[in-house]
């Protein structure tokens, strides 16, 4: 079957040129030319015919025998990350999703095997991949519930020549994980059929009845996701001036202490709900009125403002708070 | 087998009336690179046994005059499938068409119009027919092989 022979065209004396004559054979199909080549299971057909001229002066149409060869599939697949860059995480958060396209760069419909791979070197730490969801609404965003979750062998995306699929990788961050460090997850895709080293042939197994072949994408892609951890952290640092009534410095009973707090937020990421809360000291009275948040007034009474004095306490409430920002809360005692 | 003996049927009273009958066999081969144990690679032309597209072909056109009188005015055509895009013949005088058969040059000397309708010169892909046209008539018991280059698309 595996005839090798190296042709010699033998030489045939051509010169002037004959107008006329019937092209006869048909061309059997008219493939559109498509970025990954003609369909699998195409036949390409093949039928040559000779016209002469016999003595009598008739015109004689001869025609070739016909051969046909059945185009075989070849498997290809690329995985491209979608993600604009990293994805940012805080510690210990869940459902934390990557994406990737999946695209059948061959010429057969074919299915693909999914896997994540968690397990790499040069990250920060390793994510632990929960599930993988198909993009089923093609919406290209994750919608939890209604994009169809993944399952190894029971719904191995099925997809024409050229045609792609988004997957969503979901996974959990380490709680351990601290700001800024990155870690890193895989997506692979494998053709069901097969895959390996670019040539290897599944005989009689390629779409359209023919063979199918390894393309030189080794049928299987994969491509690289990262977390990076967006964390914030606060501290608070509190200082007092004294001002007494004689118009110095003393911690003298009447002498009114000022209070400043200050809640500096660190990290790339952002803290919500932060409140910075004090009760008053002892041997110390509440001056009224005095609360500023921001260096503007915020009223003693438990309101619709940012802020209150209740419980002999002065409670300040910032909302979410970005790294790198700080928030400033001041108020007044008076020494017994 | 039946059909066979009844086509055969047909077709012998024909054959016996043209006197100088000519036959033309096809053949398709594609060209592989082999690795060599000196780690070099040897082109061969092998059986189509797997096929997949940007293989390159090689089709092979025999002819010979088993009959008893010369043939004159002898011209093959090939229409070229329509998966596989021309890459070229080696024969000096092979000319092709690039629109369906109705004009006919060598592939330097054909236009092709856009779909803006202007002009551009053809390319190879662009190939509908290869055709050969011999100069002299093929004598008695003469033969030769004709042969184009294709890539599957």
């Amino acid at each position: 079957m595996r005839m090798s022979s190296s042709w010699s065209i033998l030489n045939v004396t051509l010169g002037r040129i004959a107008p006329l004559v019937v092209a006869s054979a048909t061309i059997m199909f008219a493939q559109p030319a498509k970025a990954v080549g003609t369909a699998a299971g195409t036949t390409i057909s093949n039928t040559a015919t000779a016209t002469y001229t016999d003595p009598g002066g008739n015109p004689v149409n001869v025609p070739s025998n016909q051969v046909n060869i059945r185009v075989d599939e070849i498997l290809n697949v690329t995985v491209v990350s979608a993600d604009p860059g990293d994805v940012a995480a805080t510690p210990g958060s869940t459902n934390q999703v990557l994406s990737f396209n999946v695209t059948n760069t061959g010429n057969g419909s074919e299915a693909f095997r999914l896997a994540p791979i968690n397990a790499i070197g040069g990250d920060a730490f390793d994510p632990t991949t929960t599930s993988l969801v198909i993009d089923t609404n093609g919406n290209g965003v994750y919608d939890a519930g209604v994009d169809t979750v993944y399952n190894a062998g029971s719904n191995d995306p099925v997809l024409a020549p050229d045609t792609s699929v988004k997957i969503f990788v979901l996974s959990t961050i380490p709680a351990g994980a601290t700001d800024g460090q990155r870690g890193q997850t895989d997506l692979t895709a494998t053709a069901v059929t097969g895959s390996g080293t670019p040539g290897t042939v599944f005989a009689g197994q390629g779409a359209g009845g023919g063979d199918a072949v390894v393309g030189a994408t080794t049928a299987a892609g994969r491509d690289k996701g990262f977390y990076v951890v967006s964390a914030a952290t606060v501290s608070f640092a509190k200082s007092a001036t004294v001002l007494d009534q004689f118009g110095g410095t003393k911690a003298v009973p009447g002498a009114t202490i000022t209070y400043t707090l200050v809640a500096t937020v660190s990290g790339s990421g952002s803290l919500a709900n932060l409140a910075a809360g004090d009760p008053i000291p002892a041997n110390t009275t509440y001056v009224p009125g005095s609360i500023t948040s921001q260096a503007a007034p915020i009223t003693d009474a438990t309101d619709a403002d940012t802020g209150e004095f209740a419980a002999n306490r002065v409670t300040v409430r910032f909302g979410t708070v970005a790294g790198g920002q700080t928030r400033t809360v001041t108020f007044k005692v008076r020494i017994n | 087998m039946k059909f066979l003996i009844a086509l055969v049927a047909l077709i012998a009273p024909v054959a016996a009336y043209a006197a100088n009958d000519v036959a033309l066999t096809s053949a398709v081969f594609v060209e592989k690179s082999v690795p060599q144990a000196d780690g070099k690679t040897r082109l061969v032309l092998e059986e189509p046994r797997v096929v997949v597209p940007g293989d390159k072909l090689v089709f092979v056109l025999a002819y010979r005059n088993q009959g008893a009188k010369p043939a004159t005015d002898f011209v093959v055509t090939n229409p070229m499938p329509g998966a596989v895009a021309f890459q070229g013949s080696p024969d000096a005088g092979a000319i092709v068409s690039v629109d369906g058969g109705r004009s006919w040059g060598t592939l330097a000397a054909l236009k092709v119009r856009k779909a803006d309708g202007s002009v551009r010169s053809a390319y190879p892909e662009d190939v509908t027919h290869v055709r050969w046209a011999m100069k002299s008539p093929i004598p008695v018991g003469a033969a030769g092989k004709l042969s184009f280059r294709g890539v599957v698309r």
